[in-house]
């Protein structure tokens, strides 16, 4: 089996399913000045990051968690949402 | 400073094992307070360099980042800048990296260095790393860091030593300090990118025992069953271990106390020796065996990483009704005691998160409150089987549990909708590597936690067990007297006082009075009520005669109300401890006293109306 590259439009982080790859493109402010999307930056969430969808919670796929680099982030929908990713998808 | 000493921070990421380093540098001398005018933990050791030198080193607030967004990040991004009143300026900054992670942490690191400050870089869990097969080449990110870097190892003996002997040399020049902006900060990760790229080989990004771990213990159904059974055991082993203790504390003290009296005349010494002060430290102290069973517990859950799990799995759940996943063990620990689930909570790093939680946590049906339950549930529910098979008996002790836990969820939610903060506060929560928890880290935690109690306390609530004793000594019985002498005492009257408010929920004058003590503690409440109702000891006796002269509407209130009431003042006395707040234990005294009073109302009217 081949994995192609296909370019799709950038989605959030909150939209992917368990076990989707992708790539960051950036975070996005909720409101001026929002600590949450600040941090989420100061953790890796930037320009050009792999990022991998490894599980989701029981209970309405809520909260997320986040493979980024070496580390594993649970963040809540709302949080996965600022971030705007460039899905992978196996063709 | 005096050339004789060096005043050493200890900053990381959360998860960097910053705080084993700290405890294999400074065994137990350690000095845990708080912070002025805050309620973050401050702790800070001590050692002797081979030099001859003292270092003092306080073990700062884990953070990921200087742009602070709580508390204990605050003091953290402060102490560093050396801004923070009544704080010494550090003479040198230990960063502590995990060298498993390093693409997080040397952000942190680079983060650090621009203060213009003296830093040291230390590398900690080389161990791991290399048993990862992941590859730092140390001199030359010390090179292109421009920082002395170390290699440490902080759960081996000896792990530290690099770091010691680095520290104890001469402190290494600041790197110059640069200006924050957000520009920079977005550079940050790129230098972190080059570095990587330049100094560290890493075979796979994730350590495969952790994934295999995760794919069981996050699984929707396995993961919430495996969740299950570990809740399960802790509770076994808090009755089955901390229980029997409580009570051999309780017993031991009580036969001290008739031992010493049988010393002393008759008279009020002798009855304060007694039953004041053995009374009260077999109380205080009997809460000791079951808070560090938990906190046994508590502590390898975290250490093991296996806590932040749990609190994925259930955080959807307690979010609903304002809390967080990391409100859950805090709350499960509350069924055994208040006081440890309310100690508990300072693994929640969000400040409102932490208060709602501390504020909702005595709701749950604490193992005092079981000798009540089972006295009343015994003299007025009738051993009938429900469909065959359901013992009435055991269907209201079910429904009591479960009117304390819908009572908690009921008040947070509430909390969430009237609370002026409504701003969106984050989970964001890092699932680390699953370790296996060291003996020193867990024994050093435990210590600290059980001196916390004893120590802040073991006065207050035995000042006010001597307090509860006073009111229900004195003033002693008239002669010829023929009514048990309580009933002649400052309990006696406050209790008859207190019937005219306790009437509309059913409550006659010896309950009002038997609340008094059960304020103390609230199994005392079995033994206040033989005392007025001039039965013996043995709680069959004591069933009867209650059934005799209580209406099946007061008992029912009477349940409900020790669901809800705000009662134990060791709890109150800790809720003052844990948010230095006067106001908030007005605040959980008030609000339990409404709920209860509601509560116990309702039942009362409507099981009277329908008897």
């Amino acid at each position: 089996m081949r994995t192609i590259l296909v370019w799709i439009p950038p989605v959030r982080l909150s939209e992917l399913p368990k076990g989707a790859l992708a790539v960051v493109e950036r975070v996005l402010d909720a409101h001026a000045a929002d600590p949450i999307a600040q941090r989420l930056r100061d953790l890796g969430f930037v320009d050009g990051e792999p990022v991998r969808v490894v599980a989701v919670g029981p209970m309405g796929g809520d909260p997320v968690l986040i493979q980024i680099g070496f580390t594993r982030f649970a963040l809540r929908r709302a949080e996965a949402a600022r971030v705007s990713v460039r899905a992978e998808v196996a063709a | 400073m005096s050339a004789s000493s060096l005043r050493i921070a200890l900053v990381g990421n959360p998860n960097c094992g910053k705080t084993a380093l700290f405890n294999l540098l400074t065994g137990g001398r350690q000095k845990v307070a708080n912070y002025a005018g805050v309620t973050v933990e401050r702790k800070e050791g001590r050692f002797m360099a081979p030099s001859g030198r003292l270092l003092q080193i306080l073990d700062l607030p884990g953070t990921y980042s200087l742009e602070a967004n709580s508390p204990d990040e605050q003091i953290t991004r402060d102490i560093c800048a050396g801004t923070f009143p009544g704080e010494a300026v550090p003479d040198l900054i230990v960063c502590v990296a995990d060298a498993t992670n390093l693409r997080l942490h040397l952000r942190f690191v680079l983060e650090v260095k621009r203060l213009g400050r003296p830093v040291v870089l230390a590398l900690n869990m080389m161990d791991t790393a290399r048993s990862r097969g992941i590859v730092i080449d140390v001199p030359e990110l010390s090179r292109r860091l421009g920082l002395p870097v170390v290699e440490t190892v902080a759960v081996k003996r000896g792990g530290a030593q690099a770091l010691i002997e680095r520290v104890d040399g001469e402190v290494p020049a600041a790197a110059p300090r640069q200006p924050d902006d957000a520009a920079d900060r977005a550079d940050l990760h790129a230098q972190v990118r080059e570095l990587l790229t330049a100094t560290v080989t890493m075979p796979r990004v994730t350590a495969e025992i952790d994934d295999a771990l995760d794919r069981w213990t996050l699984h929707p159904v396995f993961g919430l069953a495996i969740l299950a059974v570990v809740m399960f055991l802790v509770f076994q082993a808090v009755y089955s271990l901390g229980k029997p203790m409580t009570d051999a504390i309780g017993d031991g003290f009580g036969w001290l106390g008739a031992h010493v009296a049988a010393w002393m005349p008759a008279g009020p010494l002798q009855s304060l020796v007694n039953d004041g002060l053995f009374g009260g430290l077999g109380t205080v102290l009997g809460f000791l065996p079951e808070i560090l069973v938990l906190f046994f517990f508590i502590i390898v859950l975290e250490e093991s990483g296996y806590l932040p799990r749990a609190a994925f799995l259930l955080d959807r759940l307690m979010l609903s009704v304002g809390l967080t996943g990391r409100s859950f063990i805090p709350l499960l620990s509350s069924f055994a005691c208040a006081i440890p689930g309310i100690m508990g909570t300072r693994s929640i790093t969000d400040p409102r998160d932490r208060l709602t939680t501390i504020l909702i946590a005595p709701l749950m049906t604490c193992s005092a409150r079981l000798p009540v339950y089972a006295l009343l549930i015994g003299a007025f529910i009738p051993i009938h089987y429900v469909f065959g098979v359901f013992n009435l008996q055991g269907l209201v002790l079910f429904a009591l549990y479960l009117a304390g836990i819908l009572g908690a969820m009921l008040v947070g939610w509430v909390m969430k909708h009237i609370r002026r903060d409504k701003s969106e506060h984050a989970l964001m929560m890092e699932l680390p590597s699953y370790r296996l928890p060291k003996l020193r880290d867990v024994a050093i935690g435990l210590y600290e936690r059980g001196m916390i109690f004893l120590r802040r306390l073991t006065g207050v609530i035995l000042g006010l067990t001597v307090l509860m004793w006073f009111l229900s000594t004195f003033p002693g019985a008239p002669e010829g007297a023929t009514r048990p002498a309580i009933e002649y005492s400052f309990a006696g009257y406050i209790g008859r006082a207190l019937q005219y408010v306790f009437a509309p929920i059913g409550f006659n004058w010896q309950i009002s009075l038997a609340l008094i003590p059960a304020f103390a503690a609230r199994e005392t409440a079995v033994a206040a009520l033989a005392t007025v109702y001039l039965v013996g000891g043995e709680s069959g006796g004591l069933g009867q005669a209650l059934a005799g002269q209580i209406p099946l509407a007061s008992a029912l209130s009477l349940l409900v109300w020790f669901a809800y009431a705000p009662q134990c003042m060791s709890t109150l006395a800790i809720i003052k401890r844990e948010t230095d707040s006067w106001r908030n234990v007005a605040i959980s005294f008030g609000y339990m006293f409404v709920m209860a009073y509601t509560a116990s109302f309702i039942v009362y009217q409507v099981t009277r109306a329908l008897t």
